[in-house]
């Protein structure tokens, strides 16, 4: 473990100049807050996309003002599926939990005035910028936004516009997007692993880290791993529409009569590339949320997390796991039917750490003293959510299972449940947590309440019926529900779910008031409003510019000692040292 | 843990223990019971109304058509009993923990874990899952491993934006040759059949899938552009046909009928437009079938 670099001293003060200190500035916060912005301003375009989707599978014919056409056309919808999944994955579900809160606050509790890198770390964040506005431009080239969904399977999404509107320049743009998302996300990995190994506070041995640290570091792992193969696997899809190369396009494809002049290629290559980025990719934004929300759910239940040391091992046994399961998206795809067996039983052996987990929770709270404050309240949804949607995998962890759930509205609930909901619960659990520490005022709990109960609710009425809509085998990325005579009494189901999602989105709405009103308006925040006990909390909210003032904290103890018997208070700061411990008789 | 700790605030670190004193005008907002009651109550919902609506299948796929089907909705109904029983249990641990140990003055039961907790429901979660995954390893078996049958009948579905097309080998029992170069929808060749192929001359060829009953089928799936999907509900069945394979399928429907062919990956902009039928008929209804086309190619 170092000690603080003596150059710390010169990050004591802030860059002189509006453009280095809040635009092109190399501090982690800074970073951490744009990034949180840019989250923001995704989740809202992803919101508003998946609203359109839900409008117009319940009223296809309906008349949409500022759409060309007026009335929304199949490759319309379907490039709407594509940018909601690609928008909310990547520039929403990486970004807030992990780059966005994990800048901010990584190295504010293991006692660091800064990132190891932080130019590095600047620049991941403007890569991440210059990616989405290319991700957004690919709806306004000739042609539309792509249609081959956020997993961009070729041949469809390697052919070129022959094979549908939106495969032209729309599709290599989207490519060229993520392309830039991968580099500017590898940056960011590299300089988290390094913070969390080189610069923890004098005393701050590994399992005293706080869970949230513990999550950020795995997930940099996963990171740095598998974005690195996805942008390999870019490169050469890339390739193949643009340089003639066949990677993933076999011989004797034709298209509307005419035969491309590809061969050798395979279109499982792909999906193979794609899943072993694609499903720890799932752990990349679920796994700050868990650390996020055990971190939470300790704090307002006044209590030791239950188990710290298997939280930290069951956290790098899902990342370990999470790279050997890629192929229970694959169960019907034409791979080997035997291969199916061993990804079947890694998928269920991921199941355990995250069943582990859950009951780790539900100890942690278990004879606590729990306050319902807006954070605990997402967490606690956080738990709800994680143990529905973990369940239903069961489902689609089993092949035979898989044979007849796959593709359906059934999947679209489970991965919402489990990946979207309960990562975005966890990232209100954080927002609502850590605003005063950031902002240096508190969240207004009453609208915070108001948008909890709502969400919470309207989340399940989003998503349960989903379930039913796939064990009836209605099938997912469909731009209506005319086409299959048996899809035509669900109509009632999909109203529901449409209705509840309108309700939920607007719901939203008081979360953004709440957020920049209570900027200017909230309570002003203490260092230390919510009793807490780890490092970021013995600073001022804000932090100044070098996090602790010049002075680097030193670490005593566990990140949790909450309720000790003895202790005056029913919390012990992490930086406390202890001045006698003598022997209870 | 025999250890108590004394600690000092105000030496060391006097100015942050100053304000970390705890803010205790915030009671309101923590120790009320409505949220603790009102969390609870929406939790108790959710069980009672998944619990119903599962179980009483209001929604459910139409019954099997395949004897392996069946067996897949019996490990289907199992692994829905385990979830279930799973699902009720801890989301009402949830409800149970939120209201009853919500803040009421009380202190918090100071614990780091449990070891021998970890370690029973680690077990116990071991056991489940293995014990699905190898219950449900013996259905998927069933249906996807099976060695060919001999006698079974072999048609060949070719997909492509956004049509089905079976292919029947016809008298000579042989699948004349392809060549991609003839393929031309508007010639009527969309298969591209290559005319100088003698085994080709009888092929068959048909918008809609028509199997006799009870007769095993050996359907050999490919795509002529990109990925798409094979997938009839009744039967329990759901391939992907990917360009540059031939992924064999097999079925014997037991029940004759009309059965709708759907594709479930996307492919395109007439994705949610393309579909088939099955039609499951009677041995001399197939024979019939047979000629009547063979006649019209």
């Amino acid at each position: 473990m170092s000690v603080i670099p003596s150059s710390s001293q010169s990050v004591s003060e802030a860059p002189k100049g509006i453009v280095r200190r809040y635009i092109f500035s190399t501090n982690h916060k800074v970073v951490g807050v744009q990034y949180f912005l840019l989250a923001l301003i995704a989740v809202a375009i992803g919101i508003v996309l998946s609203l359109l989707m839900r409008f117009h599978v319940v009223w296809p014919g309906a008349h949409i003002p500022f759409l060309s056409g007026g009335i929304m056309t199949p490759e319309q919808y379907l490039a709407l599926v594509t940018m909601h999944g690609t928008i909310m994955v990547f520039f929403v579900l990486t970004t807030a939990p992990q780059a966005g809160f994990g800048n901010y606050f990584l190295p504010l509790q293991i006692g660091a005035p800064e990132m190891a890198f932080p130019r590095l770390n600047m620049l991941s964040f403007w890569g991440t910028l210059v990616a989405f506005v290319v991700m957004l431009a690919a709806f306004l080239v000739p042609g539309g936004g792509p249609i081959s969904g956020w997993t961009a399977y070729p041949p469809l999404s390697a052919l070129g516009s022959i094979s549908g509107p939106g495969e032209g320049l729309g599709q290599t743009m989207w490519i060229i997007s993520i392309a830039i998302f991968c580099v500017a996300s590898l940056l960011g990995a590299v300089t988290f692993i390094a913070t969390t190994i080189d610069m923890r506070a004098p005393g701050m041995k590994l399992m005293r880290l706080p869970l949230t640290v513990w999550s950020w570091f795995v997930t940099a792992i996963l990171i740095l791993m598998a974005f690195s193969v996805l942008l390999a696997a870019g490169v050469l899809l890339l390739l193949d529409r643009s340089a003639g190369t066949s990677f993933f396009i076999p011989a004797g494809v034709v298209v509307n009569s005419q035969l491309q002049n590809h061969s050798g290629g395979s279109p499982l290559l792909w999906q193979h590339l794609f899943w072993f980025f694609g499903h720890p990719e799932v752990y990349i934004a679920i796994l700050p949320g868990m650390g996020v929300v055990s971190h939470v759910l300790s704090n307002f239940s006044r209590k030791p997390v239950f188990g710290y040391r298997v939280m930290v091992f069951a956290t790098c046994a899902i990342g370990f796991l999470g790279f050997t399961v890629w192929g229970h998206h694959m169960f019907i795809s034409g791979m080997s039917p035997y291969s199916g067996f061993a990804f079947s039983l890694l998928t269920l052996a991921i199941g355990v750490p995250s069943a582990i987990k859950t009951f780790n929770w539900l100890g942690t709270i278990w004879g606590g003293k729990i306050q319902f404050t807006t954070a605990m309240l997402f967490a606690l949804g956080f738990v709800s959510l994680f143990v529905t949607g973990g369940l239903s995998g069961l489902f689609l962890a089993q092949p035979a299972l898989d044979m007849v759930l796959h593709a359906t509205y059934y999947v679209v609930a489970h991965f919402h449940i489990i990946m979207a909901m309960a990562a975005i619960f966890g990232i209100f659990s954080a927002t609502y947590f850590w605003f005063p520490k950031m902002f240096g005022r508190m969240l207004n709990e009453r609208m915070g309440k108001l948008h909890f109960w709502v969400t919470f609710a309207g989340a399940y009425c989003i998503f349960m019926p989903m379930h039913f809509l796939g064990i009836e085998g209605a099938p997912r990325r469909y731009a209506d529900f005319t086409g299959v005579n048996y899809l035509e009494p669900l109509a009632p189901l999909n109203h529901f779910v449409t209705i509840a999602a309108f309700v939920t989105g607007a719901a939203q709405l008081i979360f953004i008031f709440n957020f920049f009103w209570s900027l200017k308006y909230g309570r002003r925040a203490s260092r230390n409003p919510w009793n807490s006990t780890t490092l970021e909390w013995t600073t001022d909210s804000p932090p100044p510019p070098d996090n602790f003032g010049g002075r680097s904290p030193e670490v005593y103890r566990g990140a949790y000692e909450f309720s000790v018997p003895g202790a005056p208070e029913d919390f012990i700061p992490q930086n406390l040292p202890p001045v006698k411990a003598v022997p209870a008789s | 843990m025999m250890v108590s700790y004394i600690y000092s605030f105000g030496q060391h670190e006097g100015r942050v223990s100053a304000r970390n004193h705890p803010q205790r005008n915030q009671k309101s907002a923590r120790g009320s019971a409505a949220p603790a009651v009102l969390f609870a109550l929406l939790i108790i919902i959710l069980v009672a109304f998944s619990a119903y609506s599962f179980s009483a299948r209001a929604f459910r796929a139409p019954a099997p058509i395949t004897t392996p089907g069946a067996a897949l909705d019996h490990q289907y109904n199992l692994t829905l009993y385990v979830t279930g029983i799973v699902f009720i249990l801890v989301q009402l641990a949830l409800a149970i923990a939120i209201f009853r140990f919500r803040d009421r003055g009380q202190r918090a039961r100071f614990s780091r874990g449990n070891n021998a907790a970890e370690i029973i429901w680690t077990s116990v979660t071991i056991v489940v899952f293995i014990v699905l995954a190898f219950l449900g390893r013996k259905v998927w078996a069933e249906s996807r491993l099976a060695s060919p049958t001999a006698n079974a009948i072999r048609i060949e579905v070719t997909t492509s934006q956004f049509v089905y097309n079976f292919r029947y080998p016809g008298a000579d029992g042989k699948f004349g040759r392809i060549d991609p170069n003839q393929i031309s929808a508007a010639t009527g060749n969309p298969l591209g059949l290559d005319a100088s192929d003698p085994a080709g001359k009888d092929d068959i060829v048909a918008p809609e899938l028509t199997v006799p009953v009870d007769r095993p089928v050996e359907l050999l799936i490919r795509s002529q552009d990109v990925v798409h999907n094979f997938f009839v509900r009744e039967l329990r069945l759901q391939q992907d046909a990917v360009p540059g394979l031939t992924i064999p399928l097999q079925f014997t429907a037991n029940r004759t009928g009309r059965y709708e062919i759907v594709c479930t990956q996307l492919c395109g902009l007439g994705h949610s437009r393309m579909r088939s039928f099955l039609n499951v008929v009677p041995e001399a209804g197939y024979e019939q079938f047979l000629k009547q086309q063979a006649a019209a190619q």
